[in-house]
């Protein structure tokens, strides 16, 4: 694919970068325990927790770091951070 | 009225796990609104969102060098006035680039009143290039340019004012906010953006890979900061100190003992007199702006 | 119209005919009566551009980059220590392929300090990535600006140029000029169409970091786009001189050429003087020519060489020197003639606005015919 000139890029190849390899534990949402708060779609630095519906938020794990930011500040203690099995 | 619904900025992009910096990003575009141009200097959010071709901003951006993103602003501002763009011009940069290097064109910038807004994530060192230390690293904190050893502390230096320095340039608003409290951060910044004139925000954004604690604890971390009064959230209308956040003041034991940065003070013993001047810090700052509830 | 002015002026006015939209501008001895000029005409609303009076030169390329990226056709004017301070700004401009077009006043460097004349200044530039046109007189200094944006904003092109011209000499001096009118300028060099800017309908991001994996076919894209410069140049070159009667499809032009056995290679005002020395050479019999370059980046190595096929002894003058080596032009000179039997000798001269005679030029002949070359001309040996 040619070069762009001068070095730019249109949005969208960012995506192709899956930073979910890079994790060693990840979060399990447990909807039940969820408030619909929405902090931790808010606060997550990949942006990656999508609210699905009404207290119904899903990592995106292809892109999830595993950080445990979520898990953290989830007032309702709805998400854990789980070993990733390799 | 802050649209949280706006995801100018895409997975992919290759911050730490736990990234202030990253989270605090999110949230400014969301505060910025529609309608933005970005410009950033170099740093670790221009070096971990644009590696060609792959970027995350889905807003247009620019980066050009180290110590000019000012400069290159105050051009596309004037480029827009001059075609009756209303596109707002936002400068998100980090505290290597706003305070030390890129000093100049900031003063410039903010001399002249573009209509711009200047938002620095303050990690308080030079953190992509590995954490050095930079104007904005507190008293005592140790970086790989300022380390802790047999005969020395860490920093010696107090954090340059930036806020005072802009506000004294007569900047129609100048804020602090911290990434840990996401309201108070959005509604700044919408604020910022919407003041015409230069305007200054500058975001606490602690940074787990330099400062030395688990990336799910930035938010916690940043929080701290704030509690023990060595962080102040306030507002600065013309140049008048507006609104200050309150808090029941905690030690500064608290947030330094979290901290691998500041792990000299309390390893191999609890160093007091060292504490006692970062209290004094706290204690300046809480009799500066009354944040004491 | 025709007027009597000095040559700041004279850029000036070309300025104004292009109509940039955004100018940056921090005064530096001798641009500043270019950016005096300039801010006049704003404040009389002869200009509609918004003039930044910046805090820095590096401050006032930053902010033409910024400007040019947003879709502007942008200006600025240095000189000597301003250009150095712009250095890191010039490759970026370049790299991002922005078509920004500055003058450049010629000043020795720093230090010693000197507010005079050489053309060390664009010449250390040389691998910047920018075009370099060197202006012989007043008129030249004038046309090569509309050239200049002409050139630049070709989409096939997209690099920045300096338009040079020598401090004092012809900043400040009055010549008469031909100024071209609003309606002929318009007509040859249209409204700016960025390639790409940064536009919140269509958002692009400028300024990536390149891995090692696309770093080195980034910088060739520059090469071929200098390369495709020296055609862009020959046709716009062209179309000036069928639109305004002056041609500048040359990056190079001979005088007295054609006949010449020995050859002299110079840039910007020195021509002149050149011009006038060979005249005089001429009477008494001596058969120089000039070969003036008037396009120093991209360098035009195979028109030198086919413009001096015919010629024995060559005389390269160079208002600079590569400490260490040599004479820049000089040296280039030498690696386009690489594989000929022609004689290149190089001299170093006017550093720091040391003034240049006829007699010197002629002296220099003599030097370059006894096959003596390569040294600095016109020492003042009672004080070395």
């Amino acid at each position: 694919m040619p070069l762009n000139i001068g070095c730019t890029a249109r949005p969208g190849k960012g995506r192709d970068n899956k930073t979910g390899s890079w994790r060693v534990f990840y979060p399990i949402f447990e909807k039940e325990k969820c408030t619909g708060c929405g902090i931790c779609t808010l606060i997550c630095p990949e942006g990656c927790i999508e609210e699905k519906g009404e207290k119904d938020y899903v990592p995106d794990l292809e892109y999830c770091k595993g950080c445990g930011l979520c898990a953290e500040e989830c007032p309702g203690e709805a998400i854990t951070m789980e070993k990733e099995e390799k | 009225m802050v649209d949280k619904t706006i995801e100018h900025f895409e997975c992919g992009h290759r911050a730490c796990g736990g990234c202030g910096a990253a989270t605090a990003v999110r949230m400014i575009l969301k505060g910025a609104g529609e309608n933005v141009i970005v410009v950033s200097p170099t740093g670790c959010l221009e070096v971990f969102s644009t590696p060609y071709p792959e970027t995350a901003w889905k807003v247009p951006w620019i980066h050009s060098l180290f110590e000019n993103a000012s400069a290159v602003a105050s051009g596309v501002e004037a480029s827009l006035k001059r075609q009756g763009r209303k596109e707002k011009v936002v400068i998100i940069g980090g505290d290597g680039a706003t305070v030390d290097i890129g000093m100049l064109c900031l003063s410039g910038a903010f001399e002249r009143n573009h209509d711009i807004t200047y938002i620095c994530y303050d990690n308080e060192a030079y953190m992509n290039t590995g954490i050095q230390r930079s104007g904005a690293t507190p008293f005592d904190a140790s970086t790989t340019t300022s380390p802790a050893g047999t005969c020395s502390m860490g920093n010696k230096h107090q954090k340059k004012d930036v806020p005072a320095i802009l506000a004294a340039h007569g900047a129609p608003y100048v804020a602090t906010a911290t990434m840990s409290y996401p309201t108070d951060l959005m509604k700044k910044v919408e604020t910022a953006v919407n003041t015409p004139g230069a305007c200054y925000i500058q975001v606490h954004a602690p940074c787990c890979t330099g400062w030395g604690f688990e990336g799910s604890k930035t938010m916690e971390v940043g929080k701290l900061a704030v509690e023990t009064g060595l962080w102040v959230n306030y507002e600065m209308i013309d140049s008048v100190v507006k609104k200050v956040k309150k808090v029941k003041r905690k030690p500064v034991d608290e947030y330094l003992s979290v901290q691998k940065r500041f792990r000299h003070l309390f390893k191999p013993k609890r160093n007091e007199e060292e504490i006692a001047k970062i209290q004094a810090i706290a204690d300046r700052n809480a009799e500066k702006f009354g944040i004491d509830l | 119209m025709k007027e009597i002015l000095e040559g700041s002026h004279a850029v000036a006015e070309a300025t104004r005919l292009c109509r940039p939209e955004v100018i940056a501008a921090y005064p530096i001895t001798p641009q500043t009566h270019i950016v005096e000029a300039l801010a006049q005409m704003v404040a009389d609303c002869r200009l509609q551009s918004e003039y930044i009076c910046v805090e820095s030169e590096f401050s006032a390329l930053s902010a033409c980059l910024g400007a040019s990226a947003a879709g502007s056709r942008t200006y600025s004017a240095t000189t000597s220590q301003g250009l150095a301070l712009m250095f890191e700004v010039c490759f970026n401009a370049a790299g991002m392929r922005l078509p920004i077009v500055m003058t450049i006043a010629n000043r020795a460097l720093s230090a010693p300090l000197s507010i005079w004349n050489d053309q060390q200044d664009s010449i250390a530039l040389r691998d910047s990535g920018w075009i370099q046109f060197y202006a012989e007189d007043n008129q030249e200094a004038l046309d090569l600006h509309i050239l200049a944006y002409r050139v630049c904003e070709d989409h096939d092109i997209l690099l920045p140029a300096f338009v040079c011209f020598d401090g004092f000499i012809l900043t400040h001096t009055y010549e008469p000029v031909d100024i071209p009118s609003e309606e002929e300028v318009d007509a040859y060099l249209p409204a700016f169409k960025p390639y790409q800017r940064l536009d919140a309908e269509d958002p692009i991001s400028f300024g990536m970091y390149a891995t090692p994996d696309y770093y080195l076919e980034f910088r060739y894209e520059n090469q071929r786009a200098m390369l495709r410069a020296k055609e862009a140049i020959r046709k716009y070159g062209t179309l000036f001189g069928e639109q305004f009667g002056r041609d500048y499809s040359g990056l190079i032009e001979g005088y007295k050429m054609d006949d010449a056995e020995v050859a002299i290679i110079a840039m910007g005002s020195i021509c002149g003087t050149v011009k006038d020395a060979i005249d005089e050479m001429r009477a008494d019999g001596k058969k120089v020519g000039l070969l003036k370059i008037r396009c120093y980046r991209p360098f035009p190595d195979d028109e030198i060489a086919a413009a001096l096929s015919h010629i024995r002894i060559v005389a390269v003058l160079d208002k600079n020197v590569s400490l260490g080596s040599k004479g820049a032009v000089a040296l280039e000179v030498k690696d386009a003639l690489y594989g000929s039997s022609i004689d290149v000798y190089g001299y170093i001269l006017g550093l720091g606005g040391r003034d240049i005679r006829k007699k010197d030029i002629k002296a220099i002949v003599d030097l370059a015919e006894k096959g003596s070359g390569d040294m600095f001309y016109g020492l003042r040996e009672e004080l070395l």
